[in-house]
């Protein structure tokens, strides 16, 4: 008997999936991916109040389920398997703790362990305990917590990376920066030059939001990066997504960005919240990238060349770890080669196959 | 650029001319004449009566009024000290000496010359740190080198932020009856040096019609430019030349008037109203010295018909060689750098990349392009119209996303607006964003170019002589929102929009000019071959 999800729990995932497909194409309400963790911790946290399950391995079984499914409607949007990830960490932790095990020698993957005993397997989950499940809405509740604070903490360490008079640079849109930016610029006085980010022009609206605030803000076209990188200090970017070998699966442009950053010598930082991180890798050539419609780069006006002529839309850039000088997160800055660590606390190794 | 709104003056103007395009030394007479001028100049300034000065300055140099800014940059230079890469603006600029000024005795001379070369060094470190070429100019004690002793003159449009310098251009644009154009909105303060005009006033919405002083032909073509319907440097340069042929065939000399003086003054307030709608490219800047030189070489006996009809067979000469032949020229020597099965990368609409481009096509080559473009100016979808017309096959995408994009490519071709003496490329703004990818992922990058748009300038950076498009280009609006419509309420807000930007030479591969194929690193050596060919 494993467990099952009721009728009426399934309206909600429904809702939940149909507003995954639309907002991935850019057409739609964009969505921020800390709404999206959010949304998806919390819709997990109902799913292990209402469904019907009797020990930590059907619940676990029902979360990757519909985690799959989840995952399915929109594959580009990695904070939810990142967050179906975190959960199932969170229940393996619980039910260890529960059986009164040490969760050091359980999830340390060491040689020995691996030879011997070969670790814990499904089998060793199917253990009813009555409290685990409070024991889990409990962590969950606290990993939501720990998700509404995120940007907070972050933007708390800017002024120990921004000093006055410096010129910023940054590309695109990202809450996640604007929040440190603005935090910075209550007590310094800084320059800041956007760069637009064709075709969406999202650097647009950045450049709004961060005048309003007082920052003296320039917008400048994706062409002139390279042209204006010589008088810029440093570069701080935030990222959709921070692979397992600290690369960074971003917003379009931010190779360019990189690469001129790394030319003239001047840091990168990216400012990315501990949720955006998945164990993937960049190898994945035919999942890595994702396209929208062409018609934002070559409108339906050029009619006549448009049948003769192919026209790519990507959505996100592959930036090496080489080029990366920063990662600040919620729990603080780190360089790129730690980033396989955090993955270890973050995610348990059979969890990185959903 | 080339600021070309300068002209010769009278008598000893022929003999400094030829003496600097034979590449030889001035004679000390002449050295010591231009002293002699340049010191009367600085005099006339520091009398208090600054106007009486100026009037008296009109009177002696009324046949050549746009020089006095010149001349007053020259006066605050050290004479005849800097080497050979200097502008291209004409060496013979500080020439104009009216022949009534007092003799001085050499020692006077000499002390006046150390004085004024104190006072000079004083002020100069009182100064902001400026262009490099000022740097240059700062060597007061160097010899003249054995290259042409060119004088330098910063050009007016990167010195915006001088209100003095604002202030003799607008005075010399009233002389000329030629408006003003006025800058416009909030400029970022980086480029506080340079113009930033904007699409929506014209400069002739400012003049009368019909315009007693400038030609109509001048007048579309200036229009035409600051719209951008013609854009481009080969498309410029041809445009300004079809315009000055025509200038030329409705031109008859006035009566005591010399033909080769007269026509070149004429053309003095044309280059200026050409400056003010968009600021000339160093292709101009090559051509315009080319006319004047043929111009000002026209013997004086000779028939104003006959004279006509061989300037208009040089310009024609000059078109089809330095233009049309020479685009054949670098065809060849390109098309045996592609091969089959290359893939193409091409940035914006090059008229010479897409002319090679079709040429390959012509002679059996397969390949197929990939036509980067990038917000505001979208100039590669005109590239790409006219590549698809030949049957090319075609990818189109937009700059950020170069590095998808580059994986597949094979090389790169860039077309250049100019090529520094320092072996800088100067091309749309982007080209050194293609070029630094491309290098990181290993592609060859070539560029194309042809001679005449080598340039004595040098440049480390696109900031110290750029161009300002307008701002407004920048704004766009999306699913019905305009997000940047209010920018100019917002105080901290400045859009940025850049014409041009340099590309450092070790990202480039070869450059093909007609001349052959040569490293970035020898464009000196063409300049210097050329001068000595003149």
């Amino acid at each position: 008997f494993t467990g099952a999800v009721h009728g009426f729990l399934l309206s909600p995932i429904e809702a939940f999936l149909s507003d995954l497909k639309r907002g991935g194409s850019g057409t739609g309400p964009l969505r921020g991916s800390a709404e999206t963790a959010r949304e998806t911790t919390a819709l997990l946290r109902r799913i292990t109040a209402q469904a019907r399950w009797s020990s930590a391995g059907d619940l676990m079984e029902i979360i990757r389920k519909e985690g799959r499914r989840m995952i399915t409607a929109q594959p580009s949007e990695t904070t939810v398997g990142n967050m179906i990830r975190r959960v199932l960490k969170i229940i393996r932790e619980e039910y260890a703790r529960s059986r009164g095990k040490s969760e050091e020698t359980d999830q340390q993957e060491s040689l020995h362990k691996l030879l011997t005993s070969g670790g814990l397997s499904e089998d060793n989950f199917r253990q009813h305990f009555a409290a685990l499940k409070a024991n889990v809405i409990e962590a969950i509740n606290e990993l939501l917590t720990e998700l509404e604070g995120t940007t907070d903490n972050v933007a708390m360490q800017a002024l120990e990376h921004i000093h006055s008079n410096e010129v910023i640079m940054t590309i695109g849109r990202s809450r996640t920066v604007e929040a440190f930016l603005k935090d910075a610029a209550r007590k310094r006085k800084f320059h800041v030059i956007v760069a637009e980010c064709a075709p969406f022009c999202q650097g647009h609206e950045m450049a709004t939001s961060l005048s309003e605030a007082g920052i003296e803000t320039t917008v400048i076209a994706d062409a002139a990066i390279f042209a204006v990188m010589s008088r810029v200090n440093k570069v701080i970017i935030g990222t959709q997504t921070v692979l397992a070998n600290g690369g960074l699966r971003a917003v379009n442009g931010t190779h360019t960005l990189a690469l001129a950053a790394k030319h003239h010598s001047t840091p990168l930082i990216v400012c990315a919240p501990m949720f955006k991180l998945s164990p993937q890798f960049p190898n994945e050539e035919d999942t890595f990238h994702k396209f929208v419609s062409p018609h934002e780069v070559l409108p339906f006006t050029e009619g006549e060349i448009l049948s003769k002529v192919n026209v790519h839309c990507p959505v996100f850039d592959y930036v090496p770890p080489e080029l990366i000088t920063l990662f600040i997160s919620n729990i603080g800055g780190h360089a790129p080669s730690y980033i396989y660590r955090l993955m270890s606390e973050l995610y348990h190794p059979e969890d990185h196959e959903l | 650029m080339a600021d070309s709104g300068v002209t010769d003056g009278p008598e000893n103007r022929d003999d400094i001319e030829r003496a600097k395009t034979e590449g030889k030394e001035l004679t000390k007479e002449e050295k010591q004449r231009l002293r002699k001028e340049k010191k009367q100049q600085k005099k006339n300034k520091e009398k208090k009566d600054e106007k009486a000065s100026r009037e008296s300055d009109k009177e002696k140099k009324s046949a050549a009024p746009a020089s006095q800014p010149p001349t007053q940059h020259t006066a605050q230079k050290a004479p005849l000290a800097v080497p050979a890469s200097a502008p291209v603006p004409l060496p013979a600029s500080e020439a104009p000496v009216p022949a009534d000024k007092p003799a001085k005795s050499k020692a006077e001379l000499k002390a006046e010359r150390r004085a004024r070369q104190e006072a000079e060094r004083a002020s100069k470190q009182g100064k902001k740190g400026e262009v490099g070429q000022q740097a240059a100019t700062g060597k007061a004690k160097a010899p003249p080198s054995e290259l042409q002793p060119v004088v330098k003159r910063l050009p007016e449009h990167i010195q915006v932020d001088n209100p003095d310098v604002l202030k003799k251009l607008a005075k010399k644009l009233e002389r000329q009856q030629i408006p003003l154009r006025s800058d416009y909105g909030y400029k970022v303060s980086l480029f506080s040096h340079l113009h930033q005009y904007s699409r929506k006033a014209p400069l002739t919405q400012q003049l009368s019609i019909p315009s007693t002083v400038i030609h109509p032909a001048i007048v579309r073509l200036g229009l035409q430019y600051s719209q951008g319907i013609v854009a481009g440097s080969n498309a410029r340069s041809v445009a300004l030349l079809h315009a000055f042929k025509q200038v030329i065939r409705d031109y008859t000399t006035p009566p005591k008037e010399e033909l080769s003086r007269d026509l070149v003054n004429k053309l003095k307030p044309y280059i200026s109203f050409l400056n003010q709608c968009r600021p000339l490219s160093a292709s101009m800047g090559n051509a315009i010295k080319y006319i004047k030189k043929e111009i000002s070489n026209i013997p004086s006996q000779c028939k104003e018909e006959e004279a006509k009809r061989k300037l208009l067979n040089c310009i024609e000469c000059y078109i089809n060689e330095k233009i049309v032949l020479a685009a054949k020229a670098i065809a060849k020597y390109s098309i045996e750098k592609i091969s089959d099965g290359d893939v193409i990368l091409v940035y914006g609409c090059s008229s010479l990349v897409n002319h090679i481009l079709c040429e390959a096509f012509e002679k059996g080559r397969k390949f197929r392009v990939i036509v980067v473009d990038s917000r505001p100016r979208l100039e590669g979808r005109e590239a790409l119209r006219r590549l698809v017309q030949r049957g090319i096959s075609c990818t189109y995408v937009l700059i950020s996303a170069v590095s998808y994009i580059l994986p597949e490519v094979s090389k790169v071709f860039l077309g250049a607006h100019a090529l520094l003496a320092n072996g800088y490329v100067m091309s749309r703004v982007g080209t050194s964003q293609i070029a630094l990818v491309a290098k990181a992922f290993n592609v060859p990058v070539l560029v194309c170019c042809e001679t005449y748009k080598f340039c004595e300038r040098v440049q480390t950076d696109s900031f110290v002589s750029n161009e300002l498009d307008d701002p407004d280009d920048l704004i766009v609006t999306r699913k019905g929102k305009t997000q940047l419509e209010d920018w100019q309420k917002v105080d901290s807000l400045g859009l940025l929009n850049l014409v041009y930007d340099v590309t450092p030479p070790d990202f480039v591969d070869l450059v093909i000019t007609d001349l052959g194929m040569i490293p970035c690193t020898s464009v000196p050596v063409v300049l210097r071959v050329k001068n000595v060919d003149q």
